[in-house]
């Protein structure tokens, strides 16, 4: 036999690991870490929700579901995503439950992209999205944000990196990692832009319950973008259901019924114990979802100002659940800086530069974890910068 | 201070009231010292009573026991139930008094070191109140819950440590 290797697609064999894989094995050889690099809700979901699956598992929901989703759930969610965000999907063609947004987003890619199309992936950026371009035949096509601009994506920077082969726009706000989100005229100049180079947008709203300031955007609500816009949601951060894997996705019915039938070959459909939970949430979880984003804005703002005391500038993140700091001035990158944490003060946080190049100088703390260990995990960040800002004074 | 930030203060100190002010200021957006003054306000006006802590008494291996006795009153022309109960939480064996809604019409709940003496305490100085009609008495045997808490339940964190 040759090397295993020799056999492998070599697509998926240069797709490098996740930046995220590396430091999650440096954490796992370490003990007594407090974690911030927790990409997901501490809240365990909430109790009517699981009560609500026992039931189902109790009356025999174990079999498979329509490739769809549940007729319930499409109502449901279509109902949920007209009051909160006032756009309206049609719940029987127009919506595709898939297993987590992250299905939604691979099976966009496949259906869209052809060889060699490329897509604008505004970075720092949730580290699928990349990948899954590249696994798709599509290019990936950075556009770096910054924080001078608080992270917003403006239509100078896409003018940069445009080109007559760009099929696809990745909007994702609130952003995973900055926090950052965008507001109406922002995101209004974004879709001119959109209609004039005829671009899809993939609009990946997964953190859009968790806006601490202001009011979440749906990119499909604006004029003129809905037919142009997949639109990509799930139970996951909102309703802390990150296991349970449903997300699903709304558009053109031409759209969704062609993402179905990669979803219908592949997955069949999302797990109907998800479907039933999931419902649940959507219909009866509103008060204990403001009970958890309630807690999140509360130590968003303690981790905020924590960051600014102790001298590590942190931009305002005004969604998600990561505060996104400056780590320059300790005059380390962004790597040395989370390795050497760890090492010194056992708190692990994600550095900057696993959500691409434009992240270095930065780390990613999630506050998705309880007042007590954030106090404690900032005391002990703040003790290594004081030591790294002694070391290099002397 | 609005009303809104009044609740949001109350709301932390009842979830953990060894939060400095200063802390609770960076929670809220709020200034420090506004902070301070608003729970001194509370305190003034008695609407914070006290700040205690919620314990296991089991883990403590302490023997006290609870009962909670459903009381029957004839409610006083002019005074309703309020003297009446005002007799009975005077004791300190007391630990609450409830006006109750439904089958009966104060709910008392009690702490002695022995069945016998809750019960003694019910036969005595309870139930020959001058308008207690019936009393009946229910002792608990297991906590389960108090205050929102779980008592067998620990905070355990099974998340992968580092995830996207």
């Amino acid at each position: 036999m040759k090397p295993f290797n020799d056999y492998i697609n070599p697509v998926i064999l240069e797709l490098p690991p996740s930046g995220i894989r590396r430091f999650f094995d440096l954490v796992a050889n370490t003990k007594g870490v407090i974690s911030l690099g927790v990409g997901e809700p501490d809240f365990v979901t909430p109790w009517h929700v699981r009560e609500s699956c026992f039931y189902a598992l109790e009356r025999g929901y174990t079999m498979y579901t329509s490739n769809f989703g549940t007729p319930e759930l499409r109502k449901e969610i279509t109902r949920f995503i007209q009051r909160s965000y006032g756009v309206d999907y049609e719940p029987l063609s127009e919506v595709l439950v898939t297993v987590g947004a992250s299905e939604a987003v691979d099976l966009a890619m496949r259906t869209l992209l052809c060889p060699g199309d490329e897509v604008l992936v505004p970075e720092p950026s949730y580290v699928s999205y990349s990948p899954t371009v590249t696994m798709a035949g599509g290019v990936a096509v950075a556009v770096p944000t910054y924080v001078k601009d608080d992270f917003q994506l403006t239509v100078e920077a896409l003018e940069k990196k445009v080109s007559p082969r760009t099929k696809m726009l990745i909007l994702c706000y609130p952003n995973n990692p900055t926090g950052a989100i965008m507001t109406r005229p922002e995101l209004e100049a974004i879709a001119r832009f959109a209609e004039e180079r005829d671009l899809i947008v993939l609009a990946d709203e997964i953190y859009a319950e968790l806006t601490y300031e202001g009011q979440h955007v749906c990119f499909a609500g604006l004029p003129g973008m809905r037919d142009r816009t997949v639109l990509i949601n799930g139970l996951s951060k909102s309703h802390a259901m990150t296991g349970w894997r449903i997300g699903y996705v709304c558009g053109n019915k031409d759209f969704v019924a062609q993402m179905t039938k990669i979803h219908q070959y592949t997955i069949l459909c999302a797990p109907i114990m998800g479907q039933m939970a999931a419902l649940e949430a959507l219909r009866n979880g509103d008060l204990e979802k403001s009970r958890m984003v309630n807690q999140y804005d509360q130590r968003r703002r303690f981790v905020v100002a924590r960051f600014n005391q102790m001298g590590l500038t942190c931009f305002n993140p005004r969604g998600a659940f990561y505060a996104f700091p400056s780590i320059t001035a300790t005059g380390l990158s962004s790597d040395d800086f989370c390795e050497q944490l760890l090492a010194e003060e056992k708190v692990a946080v994600v550095p900057g530069t696993a959500f691409g190049a434009s992240g270095e100088g930065f780390i990613r703390v999630s506050y998705a974890s309880s007042m007590a260990n954030l106090t404690a995990a900032l005391d002990r960040i703040e003790a290594f910068v004081q030591r790294c800002k002694k070391r290099q004074a002397s | 201070m609005e009303a809104g930030a009044k609740k949001q203060i109350l709301d932390i100190l009842q979830e953990d009231c060894r939060r400095s002010p200063e802390q609770i200021a960076l929670m809220l957006g709020l200034e420090a010292e506004a902070v301070k003054a608003a729970i001194a306000e509370m305190e003034d006006e008695r609407l914070i009573l006290k700040y205690p802590a919620l314990i296991n008494p089991e883990k403590l291996g302490d023997d006290t026991v609870t009962a909670m006795i459903d009381v029957k009153v004839v409610p006083q022309r002019d005074l309703g139930f309020d003297q009446v109960a005002e007799r009975i939480y005077r004791y300190p064996e007391v630990r609450s008094v409830f006006l109750m809604s439904g089958g009966y019409d104060l709910s008392v709940v009690i702490e002695g070191r022995t069945m016998k003496e809750v019960a003694l305490f019910v036969a005595q100085k309870l139930a020959v109140l001058e308008h207690v009609q019936s009393t009946a008495t229910h002792f608990v045997l297991k906590r389960y819950k108090k205050d929102g808490v779980i008592y067998d339940e620990k905070a355990e964190d099974n998340r992968l440590q580092v995830s996207p």
